[in-house]
Formats: C-alpha cells, structure tokens, sequence
C-alpha cells in the first residue's frame, strides 16, 4: 500500500525533441484506482513504465510512499505489473507463473504454494494450476498474469491495457472483475487504457493525457461534466461531444443562424476576453428534438443508429451560412453535422428534417484557440 | 430456383482448386524424391562400398549384389582410427562449449539490449566469414608457429571456436529475436535480477535453438579439413585428416575409405537423430510460435 506521485516527471527519448512525457504531475493517493487514458501517443504507457522502472526518468522525479524512485530499478521497487499481451512464462505452469515472484523474494516452497492457492481460488484458476499458458484461453491468461501480480501483495499495481486482446464480452466481464478486486485488496492501481470506456467505469479518478502532457485529472463525473479544455470534451463520452465554432452576440452566440442565450457570467468571461468567436460544446444527450417547422436549430437526419434502448441520428445543421463553421481538428467532427441522442424507436428515418434544441446547462464554452474551458 | 442455380454453379467452382492444385503438388513431391534421392545416393553408395571388398568397390559396372564383409571396418579400427576419434571427439565438443559460453550473452545482447552500433557489429561478425580460409592460412600458420603451438588439439579448438562464433551469434541472436521483450520485463518487475531472468526465463525458452545452435557448430567443427591437415601432423589429427591417409602414392584404398568414412559420419548422424525433436523445434523456431 503506497501513495504515488510524479513530480514534473518527463521522458524524453531524443534530446531537442518532444518530451514523450513532459513534466507530468499526479499524486496518487494510498488505495486509489487510478486510469491514464489518451490516444495512442498521449505517454500514457510511458508514463506507466517509468513508474515500473522499465523508462528512465529524465526529468522530475516518482515518488512511491515519499521514497524517489530514479535509479532504482524494477525489481528494487515492490510493484507488480500486468502486460498487455501478459507476458507468462511459456516454459512454466500456472501455479510456477504465479509463485515466480515469491520465488524471486526467496519465499520458502510451501508458503509459495499457500499463497498460490490463495490467489487461484480468488482468480477462479485453481483447475488450471497444472497447465502451460498456451493451454489457457485468452481470459484465463489474463487472470494468471493477475494472480502473478496479486500474489505477492505489492505496495502498487500496474496495468497496461490488460483487456485489449479480450473479446467485447470478456473484456466487460473482467473489467468489473478487475475493479472488484482491487476495492477487495485495497491496493494502490495505475492503470492504463486507450477506451474512454474502461477508464470511466473503472478509475476513482482518471487522467487523461494527450501529446505527453496531462489535461485534466478528476473523477469521471467531472472530466464529463466539466471538461477542462476542447480536447477532453471531445475525448470522454461516446458519441463524442458535438463541438461548433459560434459567433459571440450580444445576447450569446448564434449556431447555424440561430441565436443560443448564455447565462450572464459565461458572457461576461466571454467580454473580458474579448473574444469575437467560441467553441461551443453540446452532448448529444443535451439536444431536444423536435418534428420540423418547430421551435429550435432546423437539421436533416442523415443516419440514424437505432441501439434498441436509445438511437443516435448523425445529421446536419441546416442554414449553416458563413457564421458557422466546425471545429474539426481534435473531435473528428466536422462542418456542420451534429450527433444527437434520443430515446429508441422514435421512428426518425434518414432524410427527416427535425428542429433541435440545445439543453442550457448543457452548454460548454472553449477559447477558439487554446481550447480552455470559459 | 436462384438457390438451386447456385448450388449447380458452385459445385465446379468448389472443386476446381482442389483438382488444379493436384497438378503441381504431385509435380512438386516427384521433384522432391529426386533431389533427396539425389542427396542421399552417394550416402547410400558410401556406406554400401563399405562393405565390399577392395576389388569389388572398384568394378565396372559396379557391383550391386555382393555379400557383405566386415574386414574394412576391422581395418579401420585396427589401423588405429582410435586416437584421432578422440582428437575429433575434444576438438568438437570443446569448440562447441566455448562458442555457446561466449555466443549466448553476446547474441543476448546484441538482440534484446541492441545499442546503435549493433547492426556494425553483426556485420562485423559476418564480414570475417567473407574471406577464404585459404587466405589467412599462411599468417594463421606463422602465428601458430611462432608460438610453437603446430600439432596442438589446443589450437584447432581455438580455430573452431573463432569460426563458428560469427554463426551461432547470428542463430542465437535470430532466437532470441524471438522471445518477447515483455517477458524479461515482467521476470524483472517480478523480482528477478538479469541473470535470473536468463536462466529461468530465456534460457527454457530458446533451448531448442540452443541445441540447433550446437549441432550445427559441432558439425562444422567434426568435418573441418582444412586448418587440422595443415597445422596438425601425428599428435593432434583429426578425423578428415586419417581418411586422407587412405588416399596414398600406391593407390586408393576405396573401400576402406568408404569405411572410415562412415565411421566418421556416425557421430553426426547419430547426434542429429537424437536431437531431431529439438533441432526441428528450434530452426523452425518463429513460424511454430
């Protein structure tokens, strides 16, 4: 059990060039459940192995329980780590997978095997102690690489993207498993995944890095109701969040043509900054849709994803003159279309014009430039 | 009545391949009995003349139907073959030790801590296969001599050792290749030091390329000719040396040739057949993953 901090840590693989982790700070509190979450690229897997002490720390320091950690290597650091592809000992057997580490800290043979034991019947392996990983399907590898890590009881668990080569269904499986277990053990876990998904159902608090540096670190109610920049907003949730490039007004901003009214203290940071232009962000659930000629922005529906529970219609913004254009960039959303979250089986079909309206608390406003929050 | 038409259709289709395939496939297979048949007929030839007597291994038309006689292989161990067995025997399994004591950590480093000048020294190791053993013969010669170590099975081990390092660092370094980089990091995230983790990680992992490794720089080193005939003269021969002593100023001794030439074989060929599982495994190493 251990907190953990990085303090300005920076990884940088060629001089000159960009840090891959650039002067990260997090504090990692003792039993925490924290995801690194980004697109590929972000530093997030690099971030990890320099706290596993598989990267050098060029800059900055690591802190485990206040004891720094460069120079001091793997094996000296009392961590386990659970690999992407898990990383068994193809030559051992299960339970000789699992009792390699208390082998390695000179635990005598019968302990070993308690502790094993122990760990298989948490892990639901004790059938397949005998067998050679490759014997093992790809859920029961991956819980063998968590017995392995769980069975010597370390001060800090690592997971690098452990449900990536699990099948959609296993991978939602294990993933509360995972979860459950640690709140069971207790012990500090970072763990790093590319699925906004994993990393809001899974962290106490989640850090979403991009371009090596962090973005934001908060609970995943907060990164999705209050997302610090353009780019968290547009990475947490799925659909993305809508994001519009709007033409500050008087009274708000006009979307499409249509003026949208913005509550008197977001106006006033807008008027400080004298800002002439906004990035507007609305979820797709923060839309009301309305039959066509109604009150709200006119759209056309171009596709419609029925889910059962709700449906998605991906459509246009119609009357989208020279004051709208789209923040593309960082969202993958583009022009003037707009995704928008309705309940199921509305029976709105492709081609159908409807009228949308913007919720007003679920409005988030960005600097057209810097993409912070306003 | 769509289905129906496409079932129809299909069926040609289905088989089509198959049939097609057929053709080449058995080209294929004819062509390879002949090329092994091709391999293994002077072995067969060889171990048959063994067998016959002096006259009747040098008829024409060759002899096919003899009875079979023992006197050469007699010959050949009364002739005192013994001796330079032996010599063979040290010179293979010494070379073969020290190149996989010195290979492995070199391939292991080479491969899974690759630094920038690493593509420099592998070619470097290539490159000293490039020139000819005949033309360093001289300079070795001198050398040897001047350290009055002529006839010396020392020096043949230290010959065979430096010319089959460039080889097995390339094989070992190709298995290597092979083992997962996250293996030895998980092994050290477990608590294990670097040569823990080699022995009780790696090691298990590319023994079969190991014993690939070793057989192959054991046969190399039981065939060599050419530095043994030319540095050794009584003390250190080895085995190539005494069947040379078959071909003499008064003639070819065929037969007897033919059977020192499978006793000499024999090693070989008895190491390759225990070791067949693993040398299989191992220069088949990647594609059986």
């Amino acid at each position: 059990m251990a907190d953990v901090v990085f303090d300005q840590a920076s990884r940088i693989y060629t001089p000159g060039a960009k840090p891959a982790v650039d002067r990260l700070d997090l504090t990692i509190e003792d039993g925490e459940f924290v995801v690194l979450v980004g697109p590929s690229g972000s530093g997030k897997s690099t971030a990890l192995r320099m706290l596993a002490g598989l990267e050098e720390i060029d800059g900055g320091s690591i802190r485990i329980d206040g004891e720094n950690m460069v120079g001091v290597a793997s094996r000296d650091r009392d961590i386990a780590m659970v690999f992407q592809n898990y990383a068994l000992y193809p030559n051992k057997t299960v339970a000789e997978n699992m009792a390699f580490p208390l082998k390695m800290a000179g635990i005598d043979k019968s302990d070993r095997a308690v502790k094993v034991k122990e760990a298989a019947e948490i892990l639901g392996l004790t059938d397949y102690l005998d067998r050679k990983p490759r014997a093992l399907s790809g859920g029961q590898r991956q819980r063998v690489a968590m017995g392995r890590a769980i069975v010597r009881e370390p001060r800090v668990f690592l997971m690098d993207e452990p449900l990536s080569n699990l099948d959609a269904k296993m991978r939602v499986q294990t993933r509360t498993e995972i979860a459950a277990l640690q709140r069971r053990l207790g012990v500090t876990t970072v763990y790093v995944t590319h699925d906004q998904v994993e990393a809001m159902t899974m962290g106490d608090r989640v850090a979403l890095l991009a371009d090596g540096k962090l973005q934001q670190f908060a609970s995943p109610a907060d990164l999705y109701d209050r997302p610090q920049n353009a780019f968290v907003a547009g990475f947490i949730g799925s659909p993305a969040m809508n994001l519009f490039r709007a033409r500050v007004t008087e009274r708000g901003v006009t979307l499409a043509g249509r003026e949208v009214a913005l509550p008197q203290d977001v106006r006033s940071t807008i008027g400080s900054k004298q800002l002439t232009e906004v990035t507007l962000g609305i979820r797709p659930e923060q839309w009301t849709v309305a039959p066509d000629g109604g009150e709200g922005i006119p759209a056309r529906v171009d596709v419609v994803e029925e889910l059962g529970s709700d449906a998605y219609l991906y459509g246009t913004l119609a009357e989208s003159s020279g004051d709208l254009s789209a923040t593309a960039s960082l969202t993958g959303s583009h022009d003037d279309s707009v995704v928008v979250r309705t309940a199921g089986r509305t029976g709105a079909r492709r081609g159908d014009r409807v009228a949308l309206t913007p919720s007003t608390e679920g409005l988030h406003l960005f600097h057209p430039e810097t993409g912070d929050r306003l | 009545m769509t289905a129906v038409d496409e079932r129809t259709t299909a069926t040609p289709a289905a088989t089509a391949p198959r049939r097609t395939s057929r053709g080449p496939g058995a080209l294929l297979s004819v062509l390879a009995w002949i090329v092994g048949l091709g391999f293994f007929f002077p072995v067969l030839w060889m171990v048959m003349t063994a067998f016959k007597t002096e006259a009747q291994a040098v008829t024409i038309p060759p002899t096919v139907f003899f009875v079979p006689t023992f006197d050469n292989f007699a010959e050949v161990f009364g002739g005192g073959v013994g001796p330079y067995l032996l010599n063979s025997l040290f010179a293979t399994v010494a070379s073969t030790v020290l190149v996989l004591l010195l290979g492995t950590p070199a391939a292991f480093a080479l491969s899974l801590r690759p630094v920038k000048k690493t593509q420099d020294v592998l070619f470097f190791f290539i490159s000293t296969k490039m020139l000819p053993v005949v033309a360093a013969i001289v300079p070795i010669y001198v050398v040897v001599n001047y350290l009055g170590a002529l006839d010396n099975i020392w020096t043949l081990i230290v010959l065979y050792t430096a010319m089959n390092l460039p080889i097995a660092v390339w094989m070992m370094r190709s298995f290597f290749l092979e083992v997962p980089k996250e293996l030895l990091e998980a092994a050290s995230m477990d608590g294990a030091s670097l040569w823990r983790s080699l022995r009780e990680v790696v090691l298990p992992i590319i023994s079969p390329g190991m014993a690939a490794t070793a057989l192959i720089c054991s046969i190399f080193a039981w065939n060599e000719f050419f530095f043994a005939v030319n540095l050794t003269a009584s003390r250190a021969a080895t085995v190539p040396v005494y069947l040379v002593g078959f071909i003499t100023s008064e003639g070819l001794y065929f037969a007897s040739l033919c059977a020192a030439a499978t006793v000499a074989a024999l090693p070989v060929v008895i190491a390759g057949w225990i070791a067949q599982n693993k040398l299989v495994q191992g220069l088949s190493f990647g594609a059986v993953k």
